[in-house]
């Protein structure tokens, strides 16, 4: 009996010819990622288990991403524990203010990921990966305090769920708004504790950015990890990014899955999720009653290059409605650069938006754009929880980036074809 | 291992950021966590739970980010195992890993009420809903699990086998 790319993957860093869902394993792990939140606690952990270095100072990366710019003092201690903690093991993937951004955005875009690796991360979207043929999946600081002192971690290995996507896609539909659709079909619980594998012609044809918005939210289903095949555009992307040799795993023939679920693209239109779940979706055209206040553009699910070159593109030339605070924040620092110099961010900014430097900033109500109570903002995030962007009377609405830029020019949710 | 406690229930979905929002994320003290728990949602619950309480919650609980935060604060405020339909798999695995016991029944969760008092026994995962007089069995958990449950934790797991 075959196995599915996840299993593979799993065999292949655990030492088995064979594994099977159920099975718990040791595995050997490719890079380790931890932030400005989850990493002081991970710290704590290395340091009770007293070994006297980091497992690989070359496979660790951290990212403070969550809270900085330091925006308080509490959060400037966290932020220097990590700092000295990369200082005294040298730690290599360190990214200071300057030459930070989003994690999930940083990690794929400086090669540090490749198709066929075993990532963990501490943080629930590090399944963001799988959009590169790796296995990729979220733990806690305990484990990732493990990780770093031993390279290794153990896991269950999941049973396999198969989505495939067929068909055209409509006007301005995107990877956002297939994994908003897949939501709806099946629920915040829908694929507890299994993999997911996207396959299919319709997402053959997405970009690596785009299926990186379809992985992230693997999590938004329980996931642990939601991976596609790496293809040729795949290969392209990590050529330009890395001189490690991708392992391009596909899945046997004969491989085993739980279930399998079809997806007619042409069926579907953009989608909202609507407040306080991200599997509450429903097509935008059932949105267009709901005023916003606000509206962010970024995060590690749509802050991308292309992500902004969309929303941009349908701003340029147009102003934010009076009375809404648009905010958008690059994904990293590559890509502030790069759109400035494609003239995106001065579409942004003539149309009366504002832009933050790389970080997660109000994704997580963390900082730079939290709500107030009753007030409502669309965003291009991943998660609608009550009072995940401010306030618990607040409300947050998922879109994708074209849906977020038309909604920011009509002061409400709206359509593209709407402005 | 039996314990025995009164109930704090909650209702299906209850996540991460609703266990422990992200304001609270600035620090890593334990202590402090703890006393932010459920800020939003229960206000009173950092206020008025009691050392060996039980959390009884519905499915998917703890789903969302992988803050460990969370179960290290419901740890800390005293609550001595949690009861769900289900569990996120990430809340699951930050549990065992800090030593925080965590039982899955759909039978006993639909039996349980608020302030109900419970027994729980940990090995064998026995449920006793000691107001209503029923019993009940938590699904079996993995071998390795119980090991790191007996060690007190995957740190404690790893330093025995280095
Ligand atoms: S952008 Fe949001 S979801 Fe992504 S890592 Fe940051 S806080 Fe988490």
């Amino acid at each position: 009996m075959g196995m599915t790319i996840t299993e593979k993957i799993l065999a292949a860093h655990s030492g088995n010819d064979v594994v099977r869902p159920g099975d718990i394993l040791q595995a050997d792990v490719d890079m380790a990622l931890a932030n400005d939140v989850t990493a002081p606690l991970a710290i704590k952990v290395f340091e009770e288990i007293g070994k006297e270095n980091v497992f690989n100072r070359d496979k660790i990366a951290l990212v403070p991403d969550h809270f900085v710019p330091n925006k308080d003092i509490p959060s400037a201690r966290q932020a220097k524990m990590m700092r000295e903690f990369a200082a005294k093991y040298g730690i290599k993937n360190y990214f200071e203010v300057g030459q930070m951004g989003v994690e999930h955005v940083i990690l794929p875009e400086k090669g540090l990921v490749i198709p066929g690796d075993l990532v963990i991360g501490a943080d629930s979207h590090t399944c963001t990966y799988g959009a590169l043929g790796a296995f990729s999946t979220g733990v806690g600081s305990t484990d990732l305090g493990v990780i770093m002192a031993t390279g290794r971690v153990w896991l269950k290995v999941p049973p396999t769920i198969k989505v495939i996507f067929e068909g055209a896609f409509n006007p301005w539909v995107c990877g956002k708004d297939l994994i908003l659709y897949l939501l709806g079909v099946m629920g915040v619980e829908g694929a507890n504790y299994c993999a997911i594998e996207f396959m299919g012609s319709a997402v053959k044809k997405l970009t690596i950015d785009q299926r990186m918005t379809m992985s992230n939210m693997a999590i938004e289903c329980g996931a642990k990890n939601g991976v596609f095949e790496a293809d040729e555009i795949t290969l392209n992307y990590v050529k330009e990014r890395s001189t490690r040799k991708p392992l391009v795993i596909k899945p046997d023939p004969d491989a085993k899955y739980e279930r399998e679920i079809h997806i007619d693209v042409s069926k579907i239109q953009p989608q909202v999720a609507f407040p306080h779940s991200p599997d509450n979706v429903r097509p935008v055209s059932e949105g267009k009653d709901v005023k916003i206040d606000q509206v962010f553009i970024g995060s590690c699910t749509n802050g991308r290059l292309e992500d902004l070159r969309i929303a941009a593109g349908l701003m340029k030339g147009k102003s934010v409605a009076k009375g809404v605070r648009v905010i958008v924040i690059p994904g990293s620092q590559l890509i502030y650069k790069e759109a400035i110099r494609e003239g995106i961010i001065d579409a942004f900014l003539d149309a009366g938006a504002t832009i933050g430097p790389p970080t997660c900033g109000p994704c997580l109500g963390g900082h730079m754009g939290i709500l107030a109570e009753g007030e409502r903002c669309a965003s291009t995030s991943n998660r609608n929880f009550i009072g995940r962007m401010g306030d618990p009377k607040s409300e947050v609405y998922l879109v994708s980036p074209a849906v977020a830029a038309a909604s920011a020019v009509l002061g409400r949710i709206g359509l593209p074809e709407e402005i | 291992m039996t314990i025995e406690g009164k109930v704090w229930k909650f209702g299906d979905n209850i996540d991460t950021d609703v266990i422990i929002p992200a304001r609270f994320l600035n620090v890593s003290d334990k202590k402090i966590l703890a006393s932010s728990a459920f800020a939003d949602l229960r206000p009173d619950f950092s206020k008025d739970v009691r050392k060996g309480d039980i959390l009884v919650g519905g499915s998917n609980f703890g789903c969302g980010s992988s803050r460990e935060h969370a179960p290290l604060a419901i740890k800390e405020a005293g609550i001595s195992v949690i009861i769900a339909k289900s569990f996120a798999r990430i809340f699951y695995r930050n549990s065992f890993n800090i030593g925080l016991p965590i039982l899955e029944s759909k039978e006993a969760v639909e039996s349980i009420e608020e302030n109900d008092q419970v027994s729980a026994d940990l090995v064998t995962g026995e449920i006793v809903n000691k107001t209503k007089g029923e019993k009940f069995q938590a699904k079996p958990v993995p071998d390795f699990m119980r090991g790191v449950i007996q060690a007190g934790g995957l740190v404690e797991y790893i330093k025995k086998q280095e």
